[in-house]
C-alpha cells in the first residue's frame, strides 16, 4: 500500500525544465528522503506533492487519489518548512491551533490535540510565547508541532535543519527519527545533506538535474550507487575515482596506467560478467576501503588490491584522519584510523578492498558491477 | 625618566590642543545648527505671535515684533464670524470640511492600498507586475494633468463643487503611494507563511486578516500619517473643484489672503493658518517617531 505515488511528473518554468519525468512511491509509513545539490528541484517536488506548485505533466496520487488540481489544504498533508513559517503575531498555541480553527474543529478537540502534541514534543511551557521569544530549536519544535497537531497522510519537510547550528542539527535529527518511529506517518523529507538522508531516511531518492538519479534503501545507495553522480554526492569524504583499463579477455583485473612507471594491476573480487574491454572503466573506491598493507590482515581480505602510494597531505579530525594520497598519479583520500595514520612525504603500500569498490562505465558513468 | 616626564609633558601639550580644536570645531557646529534653527522657527514665531497681539499693535510694531499686546480676538473672529467669499461665518466650516473629506479618503485610501499591496506581493497574477508599474505612473504624475479628466468625471456623476467628490479623487490619486507602501512593505514577508497558512487551510481572506493585517501597523501608520497630511494640505483641487462654503480649510485660506478687503488682518490670518495647520501638526508630533520607524523597519525582525 503506498501513500504516495508519482508518476512521470514534469514541470518546467517557462522554458527551462526543472524535472524531467520523476516517479516516485512512498509505501504507508515510510520515511523518504529526497536528497540532491540545490537546483536539482527537490524542493519543487515536494512543493508539487504540497500543492504549492502547478503541475506541468504527470500524476501525483495521495493514498490513491489523483490531486493534480486538488488545493492544499484539501491534500490532508501537512508541512515543516526550511524558514519553519511559524505566524509572527500569534503565540505558539494559536500557531499550532490555527489549521484546526480554520477548519472549525470544536475547542475541546483542539485544546486536546494541543496537549497531546505538546507533551510528545516537550513544548508544554513555550505555549504562550510569540515565536520570536523562541531559540532555533524551539521554533523548529514548534514548527513540527504545527505539522504533527493534526492527522495527515503524509508529513513534508522541506530542509527542516538546515537553519540550525551543527549540534542542534544532530540533536533535532534523532529526535525527528525517534518522533516518526513513535507517529509512524509517511514522511517526504528534503535535504542537501547527505548525512540526513542516510541517517533519516527508510529510502533515499538521489536527484540530479530535474532527474531521479537512484531510488533506494541507504545502504544500497551508499553501497552500490547507480551512477558516479550518486557515488560522489553520498559520503564525505567523496569517493575516490580512478580511471583504468579492463587489463584481460575474462575480465578478472584492471590496467592502471602509471606515468612513465608500468602500469599498476589490480585484481577484481569476481569476473566482469559484462564485457568492456575495449571501453575505459572508472574505479570507485571509498576513503574507508582504503587502508595501510598489513600482511597478517592481507590474508582474510583476499579481494584487496595492494599499490603503493605517497602521503601528500593529512587532516586530523579527532575521530579519524583524512589522508590525501597519489596513486599512480592521481589524486585519493583514505580515512584511517588516527594511530595508523601516515605522515606527509611517507611512500606507504595501500590495500584496496576489492569486494567493496565500484566499477563506472567511463561513457556513461553509470555502475557495471 | 627625565625623557619620559617630558614626552609626557609634550604629549599633554598635544593632547590638550587637540582637546581645544575639537571644542572650537563643536562650537562651531552648533553655532551654525542655531543659525539654521533659527531660521527656520522664525516664522513660526511670528505666526503664532501675532495671532495672540492686537491688529493695531501690529500695525505700530511691525509684523516681526516681539507682543506687547495679548487677546484671543483674533482666534474667535477667525473661527466663527470672519469674512471669506462673501459669507460671514468663520472658517469653521471649512475645517470641517477638511475633516469630512481627509478622514475618508485617509481610510479609503489606506484600505484598498493594504488590499492592493496583498495581492501585487502574496497573489500574483499573470500581468500583475504590469498592473504594478501601471499604478506607479500615479505616484510620479503631477495632480494638475488629471485637473480636466476629474472636472468632467465629477460633472458626469454630480459631485462638482461637493466634499464627497474631492473623497473620491483623493482616493483615486492616493491608491499609487498606499499601494507602492505596502506591497514594497509586504514583499519583506516571507512567502512561506502564506503557504503554511494555505496548507493550514486558510483562504484568502483569512490569511489577510489573520496573518497579513495584525504583521501591518508599521505601514499601516506610515501609510495613514501620509495620506492625512497629504490630504488634508492639498490645495489645488479643493480650490477649482469647490467654491464658498464647499471648500476645504486650504481653499478658504487662500481666499482669506486674496479676497475683498484692503485691510490686511494680520492677527485673523494668522489664526487661520494655524487652525489649518493644527490637525498635521498634531499628527507629526504625535506619530512622527513611528513614521521614520515605519519607513525603516523590515516586516519580520
Amino acid at each position: 500500500m503506498s501513500s504516495l505515488t508519482i508518476s512521470n511528473l514534469h514541470k518546467s518554468f517557462g522554458p527551462v525544465e526543472v524535472l524531467k519525468g520523476v516517479d516516485l512511491e512512498a509505501r504507508t509509513g515510510e520515511f523518504v528522503a529526497l536528497v540532491g545539490p540545490s537546483g536539482c528541484g527537490k524542493s519543487t517536488l515536494l512543493a508539487m506533492i504540497a500543492g504549492l506548485e502547478t503541475i506541468s505533466s504527470g500524476e501525483i496520487r495521495i493514498d490513491g487519489r489523483l490531486v493534480n488540481s486538488v488545493a492544499p489544504k484539501d491534500r490532508d498533508i501537512a508541512m515543516v518548512f526550511q524558514s519553519y513559517a511559524l505566524y509572527p503575531t500569534m503565540t505558539v498555541r494559536q500557531n499550532i491551533t490555527f489549521g484546526m480553527e480554520s477548519r472549525h474543529v470544536p475547542r475541546g478537540v483542539q485544546d486536546e490535540a494541543v496537549k497531546r502534541v505538546a507533551a510528545l514534543l516537550q513544548i508544554e511551557p513555550l505555549l504562550q510565547r510569540k515565536p520570536g521569544q523562541l531559540s532555533g530549536g524551539q521554533r523548529q519544535r514548534v514548527a513540527m508541532g504545527r505539522a504533527l497537531v493534526r492527522d495527515p497522510k503524509l508529513f513534508l519537510f522541506d530542509e527542516p535543519l538546515s537553519n540550525l547550528d551543527a549540534k542542534l542539527r544532530v540533536e533535532m535529527r534523532s529526535e525527528i527519527k525517534r518522533l516518526h518511529q513513535r507517529v509512524g506517518k509517511t514522511t517526504i523529507y528534503v535535504t542537501h545533506d547527505q548525512v540526513e538522508a542516510m541517517t533519516l531516511a527508510s529510502r533515499i531518492a538521489v536527484m540530479h538535474k530535474g532527474e531521479l538519479q537512484q531510488f533506494d534503501v541507504p545502504r544500497m545507495v551508499y553501497d552500490r550507487p547507480a551512477n558516479m553522480f550518486v557515488a560522489s554526492f553520498m559520503g564525505s569524504p567523496s569517493m575516490n575515482f580512478l580511471a583504468a583499463e579492463i587489463a584481460d579477455g575474462q575480465g578478472m583485473s584492471l590496467k592502471l596506467t602509471n606515468g612513465e612507471d608500468g602500469p599498476l594491476t589490480l585484481n577484481l573480487a569476481a569476473p566482469l560478467t559484462r564485457q568492456g574491454a575495449a571501453r575505459g572503466v572508472i574505479l570507485g573506491v571509498r576513503p574507508e576501503h582504503i587502508s595501510l598493507h598489513h600482511a597478517e590482515r592481507a590474508a582474510d581480505k583476499r579481494a584487496s588490491a595492494t599499490v603503493p602510494a605517497t602521503v601528500e597531505l593529512v587532516e586530523p579530525t579527532g575521530a579519524e584522519t583524512m589522508v590525501g594520497l597519489r596513486l599512480a598519479g592521481r589524486e585519493v583520500t583514505a580515512r584511517f584510523e588516527p594511530h595508523e595514520a601516515p605522515d606527509v612525504g611517507e611512500t606507504v603500500t595501500l590495500s584496496l578492498d576489492m569486494s567493496k569498490a565500484c566499477l563506472f562505465d567511463a561513457q556513461s558513468e553509470q555502475l557495471i558491477s | 625618566m627625565v625623557d619620559a616626564a617630558i614626552r609626557a609633558t609634550i604629549d599633554d601639550a598635544a593632547a590638550s590642543a587637540a582637546a581645544r580644536r575639537h571644542f572650537a570645531g563643536r562650537v562651531g557646529v552648533y553655532a551654525f545648527l542655531t543659525f539654521f534653527a533659527f531660521i527656520y522657527v522664525l516664522p513660526l514665531f511670528v505666526i503664532v505671535a501675532n495671532s495672540f497681539r492686537e491688529l493695531p499693535e501690529i500695525i505700530q510694531n511691525g509684523l516681526i515684533g516681539f507682543p506687547h499686546s495679548f487677546s484671543f480676538k483674533a482666534w474667535s473672529t477667525v473661527w466663527n464670524s470672519y469674512c471669506v467669499g462673501g459669507t460671514c461665518a468663520g472658517i469653521q466650516h471649512n475645517f470641517f470640511n477638511s475633516l469630512e473629506m481627509t478622514i475618508p479618503a485617509t481610510i479609503i485610501s489606506t484600505m484598498l492600498g493594504l488590499l492592493n499591496g496583498y495581492i501585487l506581493s502574496k497573489w500574483r497574477f499573470y500581468g500583475s507586475e504590469v498592473i504594478f508599474t501601471c499604478m506607479m505612473f500615479g505616484v510620479f504624475m503631477p495632480g494638475q494633468i488629471s485637473l480636466m479628466p476629474w472636472a468632467f468625471i465629477l460633472g458626469q456623476v454630480g459631485l462638482a463643487n461637493s466634499i464627497t467628490g474631492l473623497v473620491l479623487i483623493h482616493c483615486v490619486q492616493g491608491v499609487s503611494f498606499t499601494t507602492l507602501f505596502c506591497r514594497n512593505y509586504y514583499i519583506n514577508i516571507p512567502d512561506d507563511l502564506i503557504k503554511a497558512a494555505r496548507i493550514d487551510g486558510a483562504g484568502f481572506w483569512r490569511i489577510f486578516f489573520k496573518i497579513i493585517l495584525p504583521l501591518s501597523p508599521p505601514i499601516l501608520i506610515v501609510t495613514v500619517i501620509w495620506q492625512f497630511t497629504g490630504i488634508w494640505n492639498e490645495y489645488l483641487f479643493g480650490v477649482v473643484f469647490t467654491a464658498g462654503r464647499a471648500q476645504p480649510i486650504t481653499a478658504s485660506l487662500v481666499g482669506m489672503a486674496t479676497g475683498g478687503t484692503n485691510v490686511r488682518v494680520y492677527d485673523v490670518m494668522s489664526a487661520g493658518v494655524l487652525i489649518g495647520a493644527i490637525p498635521p501638526l498634531l499628527i507629526y508630533f504625535f506619530g512622527g517617531k513611528y513614521f521614520v520607524r515605519g519607513l525603516t523597519q523590515g516586516a519580520i525582525k
